[in-house]
């Protein structure tokens, strides 16, 4: 079996999943609450396997990403992958965070990915920025327990070894 | 056995980021700038429109199933309601064409251009939510159907938006309620033009640029104008809310809804309009030039 090879169909099969999380068609008030799964479940595959899941990755969903949500041409791209090195570079030690320090960390990955997107939309369009931009950073942070245990599970189970 | 290197990923790390980034830069001015970037946006939409249509096939599977169990009565009601319906509107129509007639006539005595019949596509919505703030649709038809950028979209009932990007398989519709929208109005009492911004909510469009002491008055109907070139002439937009006038202020602050449900339908009309106007003059009607072949030429 080619070892570098295997398991590529569940990572992206999570992907896809995430994908379609981001787009689903919640009522406009959840909308607004909607965290970026794609990034969530990048940030956890670079954490656990970071010789598969990495940089290139991360970029290339990003514009999949930029082309889906309709933005323009590589502002996701960009955050995904700096985000990803960010956790790339310290995924040694985050293995050993509990998982509320853990959260922190998440945390201030997603604000950095929303404030790039922030900088880039505020040069095209001020005006349509409202304080909601902010709430997904907060629900993603939430969201991370599930998504580590969901993907840990799924890592587990089909022995996804780093 | 794979070895397991413990700094793997060690220098090149650093490398592949600066890569990402001139990457992601460079995408980034390339198309802020020009439209050439095209071609990967349409390539890599096949992979996004396939998360687009497997996010709405729920609601497809949903749809056929209520049309399958669907009951002999309610069909039978329904086709007699749709026969009914279609005898009125076909009443309707026969006056249409005489005063289509009428119209281009004293329009040619004004020599003046006219705009002939528009060619529809229905297509219909995909149940995607691309970004919350801002309200784009996608719908399932796209270049393929010949579908292209700046196209007006309506439904049975008004106006909805304009085709903002034209993908193969989907494209992405801008509502008129878009903060990013303006189309331009005129007021179907006495021609009144003015322009309608959207307003980022999508029971309401803005009216900014009317003096206070405009004739316009609550529950008058806007129609598209037809001036910019993209909105065909004559279709309804919004209705005016009521307002008061503040006539200490330049200007009034008047709001509209639009006739459109922008929200609940699932089908839309993309129309392509005969985007040249043809210029006519009453020579020519002596002539005996037949406006509509001419227009075809």
């Amino acid at each position: 079996m080619n070892n570098s090879s295997y398991g590529v169909g569940k990572i992206m099969l999570s992907l896809f999943l995430a994908m379609c999380l981001r787009v689903l068609p919640l009522p406009p008030f959840w909308a607004d609450f909607n965290p970026d799964w794609v990034l969530l479940t990048l940030i956890y595959w670079s954490l656990a396997i970071p010789e598969r899941v990495g940089i290139f990755h991360a970029w290339v969903f990003g514009v999949l990403i930029d082309v889906l949500t309709g933005r323009l041409l590589g502002q996701n791209a960009l955050a995904y992958s700096l985000v990803v090195y960010l956790c790339l570079k310290l995924h040694k030690r985050l293995r050993q965070f509990p998982l509320l320090q853990q959260e922190l960390y998440i945390f201030i990955c997603l604000l950095l990915s929303q404030l790039l997107l922030f900088l880039i939309k505020n040069l095209q369009s001020p005006e349509q920025l409202h304080s909601t931009f902010w709430l997904p950073v907060l629900t993603g942070t939430l969201c991370w327990p599930l998504v580590y245990t969901v993907l840990r599970f799924v890592r587990l189970t089909t022995r996804l070894k780093s | 056995m794979v070895i397991k290197l413990l700094f793997a990923t060690g220098s090149s790390i650093n490398t592949r980021l600066l890569i990402a980034i001139i990457a992601s830069i460079a995408l980034l001015v390339a198309e802020h700038r020009s439209n050439q970037l095209n071609f990967l946006r349409n390539t890599l939409s096949f992979a996004t429109d396939t998360v687009n249509y497997f996010v709405d096939l729920p609601l497809v599977v949903v749809a056929r199933l209520n049309d399958t169990m669907i009951s002999y009565q309610t069909l039978k009601d329904e086709n007699q309601r749709l026969r009914d319906e279609q005898l009125i509107k076909q009443m309707q129509l026969l006056k249409f064409e005489s005063l289509e007639k009428e119209n281009i006539r004293l329009r040619a005595l004004l020599d003046n251009s006219f705009k002939l019949g528009e060619q529809v596509l229905i297509a219909e919505l995909l149940k995607v939510n691309m970004v919350p703030y801002e309200h784009i649709v996608v719908v399932n038809k796209g270049t393929r159907f010949g579908v292209h950028p700046r196209q007006p979209v309506f439904d049975s009932s008004g106006v909805v938006g304009q085709v903002f990007r034209a993908m193969p398989l989907s494209s992405e519709i801008m509502l008129i309620t878009d903060l990013n929208h303006a189309i331009p109005v005129q007021v179907n009492r006495n021609g009144l033009l003015t322009i309608a911004v959207g307003s980022g909510q999508l029971n309401q469009l803005i009216l900014p640029f009317l003096p206070s002491n405009a004739d316009i008055r609550s529950g008058d109907l806007l129609i598209t104008s037809g001036l910019g070139g993209t909105f065909p002439q004559g279709y309804p937009v919004a209705v005016v809310d009521p307002f008061t006038s503040k006539l200490n202020k330049p200007f009034a602050k008047i709001t509209a809804t639009p006739t459109a449900n922008l929200d609940r339908n699932r089908e839309l009309m993309i129309v392509w309009s005969n985007s040249i106007p043809v210029p006519f003059t009453s020579k020519m009607l002596d002539q005996g030039v037949d406006p509509k072949k001419f227009a075809h030429e």
